[in-house]
């Protein structure tokens, strides 16, 4: 029994168990720390969990674009983020001109509906053409090539935007709707960080709903298990391929408004950070599994929320949000040191190209 | 099918390749061409009147019929794209209004360096293989003239920053103080200063805390605000760091409201400092402080990106009100004419004003040929931007220091308000 164990373990184990176990001495040290200084009160924690549960949303949005697609084609579309970056980079026009008009004061919740309709309906658009465009002729080649054209396609929407609407920044107007703060006992809820919450959550539901319950899903699901097999059964593959772009472009692009909620300031260049985070989540929580993008998502956004502050901030760390992205990525790897495939992991065979 | 397709990628191979090969053709002269029009008076023709170059790091030759050459490297794309644009537009004013160098026309180009180092270098790079240019109007931002300004100063330019305010620069014995630097703009050793003065002793504040984004520009501010709120007897309760891309600020505020600071002081960019305004103001503890920026968030764009939360956001700033009687009666009209707006950021009269110091040093050490070919010879150029005294700029009169100090700093604080559902630019001067 001892001897199997020391004849499977290579040193390469060793060395990553070590690094693992590293990195959670470094943050079980830094949160008693901290929380023995009692630098932060409780409101604060909550307060930084709420923003962290918020941006986390947003970012499982977006990961469910990169999961939908890799279940289905096995490829990481790493032009998502402009997908993402389309609809609120475009939709802000529309919010200026609806505030221009006094819309977005009287009438908050149509105004928004609108604006999120055209964002969502703008990242559609571009994920439907980019599939078309961009990677329906590669289907049968070697799967790097469609990994290729996705960077280059990201670069060629990003500065097709640029070119656009200018290199500069736009504001979306503030909304007195969403302004303020609902209290419960000394916990204060923003209604912003509740709108992009419960938004995200019930577009999860409705994703989640068509994925699992609609024939269009069981299709999705069907080419995703063997494309082959699915065409055989007399699944149109194309067309399951198009819908799934079409609803990762949809989710993406209400993702940017809810993005942009919070963070009001858009630009070109917007898409990459939440992206690549977005992937990360996806990644953590097991990419090609819709319920794992959501939980991955979560777990990242609360702990780059919470993170600096827990971990850092008592090991005496100077200026530890600098380093929130570091730490977001150093969960990744934890976590893939100890689940390499991810929390809920890898449901699907891998054996479809 | 197949057959088709093979040609097709042939005949786009073939074109690829001719094109490629076209475009080497076209350049390949340009490259010979360009030492041949500035070296070839010296080098080869030498008939007895011709002119020598004597100057110890040579000379520019501009033809008859050529202009004289000035660059800029400033930040013209981006988040921080009016800071650029509207210095580059102070110095056009300069430029039309100068008129001709000598009898030569002024041709203006440039670079954009992004307001990083990571794009101030390659357009550095490309800028100093260019031996017509003259000199350079630039940088906008500090991080981009660190690692210009070593390859610039050594290429034997002079440039001259509208916009740099970190001290290093002109700081005497620093390494990052380079011959051929010179400012317009003001140290932020004297903004850092007035900014802790206003805070200490006209809104009567004792604890502050700073916030940088790792750019030298703001990292010194606030070191110097720091400083000199210190030396004037009040306390730093805090100090932190975010990145120039950051969003999500939640974390950050947490830690800077756990040391209860009256104020905050954040000299950094958009959009990060505008995402600060906003989150500061949900942040227990922060709902009441003052939040103060400086120059680097002078823009339309923090009252448009700020929403409500702009409403008495204090920023440290160059004193337009200074200025000459010239600024208003003249310059601000012809910034409206040329470009169908009011200034967009805080330092065009400095660009204007660079111009003016940088033609005005031509003229006076350029050596005209008969034909009216110019000769200018680059050390001379820059030991008479030294000299210069009392210069009747825009900004108020210039007199250079030997590291490159030419400003003529008063600093204001400004304080934004935000009326009818909208942030107002430009912001209300209120102190001092």
């Amino acid at each position: 029994m001892l001897r199997t164990l020391r004849q499977r373990t290579t040193f390469t184990d060793i060395v990553i168990w070590a690094i693992g176990l590293a990195i959670a001495v470094v943050v079980v040290i830094g949160t008693i720390s901290t929380l023995r200084s009692g630098k932060y009160s409780v409101e604060t924690w909550i307060d930084l969990f709420i923003s962290g549960l918020s941006l986390g949303s947003v970012y499982a949005l977006i990961a469910l674009g990169y999961t939908l697609v890799y279940g289905i084609l096995r490829m990481i579309n790493f032009a998502h983020s402009e997908v993402f970056m389309s609809g609120p980079f475009t939709a802000v026009f529309v919010a200026q001109a609806l505030n221009g008009a006094g819309l977005l004061e009287r009438s908050p919740v149509l105004s928004l509906l609108l604006i999120t309709l055209v964002s969502a309906g703008v990242s559609c658009t571009i994920a439907i053409l980019l599939e078309r465009i961009a990677y329906r002729p590669l289907r049968k080649a070697p799967r790097l090539v469609p990994l290729i054209t996705a960077i280059g396609a990201s670069f060629f929407l990003q500065y097709a935007f640029r070119g656009l609407f200018g290199s500069g920044i736009q504001a979306y107007p503030s909304i007195p709707a969403l302004e303020g703060a609902w209290t419960l006992g000394t916990i204060r809820f923003f209604k912003t960080d509740i709108v992009i919450i419960l938004s995200a959550l019930a577009m999860m539901l409705v994703l989640y709903s068509i994925v699992q319950k609609t024939k269009m899903g069981k299709a999705m699901r069907a080419v995703s298990e063997d494309k082959e097999v699915a065409t055989l059964m007399g699944i149109d593959v194309d067309r399951v391929i198009v819908v799934t772009f079409a609803l990762g472009g949809a989710s993406a692009g209400v993702a940017g408004i809810l993005y942009a909620l919070a963070f009001p300031i858009v630009n070109f260049y917007m898409g990459f950070t939440p992206s690549i985070k977005a992937f990360t989540a996806a990644v953590l929580g097991g990419i090609g599994n819709v319920p794992g993008a959501f939980i991955g998502a979560m777990v990242l956004g609360v702990v780059e929320s919470v993170g600096p502050n827990l971990f850092l901030d008592g090991l005496g760390i100077p200026s530890p949000n600098q380093l929130k992205d570091l730490l977001a990525f150093v969960i990744l790897v934890f976590i893939l040191i100890f689940r390499p495939t991810g929390i809920l992991g890898e449901r699907l065979t891998q054996t479809k190209a | 099918m197949k057959r088709t397709f093979t040609a097709l990628s042939l005949f786009v191979i073939v074109s690829l390749l001719l094109a490629a090969c076209g475009g080497a053709a076209t350049e390949a002269p340009v490259v010979t061409e360009a030492p041949v029009v500035t070296e070839a008076p010296v080098v080869t023709e030498a008939p007895p009147a011709a002119f020598e170059c004597t100057d110890a790091i040579g000379c520019v030759t501009v033809a008859p019929d050529e202009p004289v050459h000035i660059a800029y490297l400033l930040v013209i794309s981006g988040a921080n794209e009016t800071l650029g644009v509207d210095s580059r537009n102070g110095a056009e004013i300069a430029i039309a209004d100068h008129g001709q160098v000598l009898g030569h026309d002024v041709s203006f180009t440039g670079e954009d360096g992004g307001c990083s180092a990571e794009g101030g270098q390659p357009a550095a790079t490309r800028l100093a293989a260019d031996p017509t240019i003259v000199g350079v109007i630039g940088t906008s931002c500090s991080s981009e003239a660190r690692v210009a300004m070593p390859l610039l100063s050594a290429a034997g330019f002079s440039m001259i920053s509208a916009s740099n305010t970190a001290p290093d620069l002109t700081l005497a014995g620093n390494e990052n103080q380079w011959p051929g630097y010179f400012r317009t703009a003001h140290s932020d050793l004297i903004q850092g200063a007035a900014a802790a003065d206003f805070a200490y002793n006209s809104l009567g504040l004792r604890t502050i805390a700073t916030i940088h984004d790792g750019s030298l520009y703001a990292d010194k501010l606030a070191e110097v605000f720091r400083g000199a709120f210190e030396d004037l007897g009040g306390t730093v309760s805090g100090q932190g760091a975010v990145t120039p891309d950051q969003t999500d600020m939640s974390g950050i505020l947490a830690d800077i409201a756990a040391g209860q600071p009256e104020l905050i002081y954040y000299p950094i960019f958009m959009p990060a400092g505008a995402f600060i305004t906003l989150q500061a103001r949900q942040t227990a503890g922060l709902e009441n402080v003052y939040l103060m920026g400086a120059d680097g968030l002078f823009s339309p764009d923090v009252a448009a990106g700020s929403g409500a939360a702009v409403e008495g956001f204090l920023v440290s700033s160059p004193d337009l009100t200074a200025f000459g009687s010239a600024y208003l009666t003249d310059f601000v009209p012809k910034y409206l004419e040329m470009f169908g707006t009011e200034p967009i950021s805080i330092f065009h009269a400095h660009a204007y004003d660079a111009i003016g110091l940088m033609l005005t040093a031509i003229e006076q050490v350029a050596v005209q040929d008969a034909d009216g070919t110019l000769h200018i010879g680059r050390q001379a150029l820059r030991d008479a931007l030294y000299a210069t005294t009392n210069y009747p700029g825009l900004t108020g009169s210039l007199t250079c220091s030997p590291t490159g100090d030419c400003a003529n700093p008063v600093i204001a604080v400004y304080e934004y308000h935000f009326v009818d559902g909208a942030g107002v630019y430009p912001p209300e001067r209120i102190w001092p």
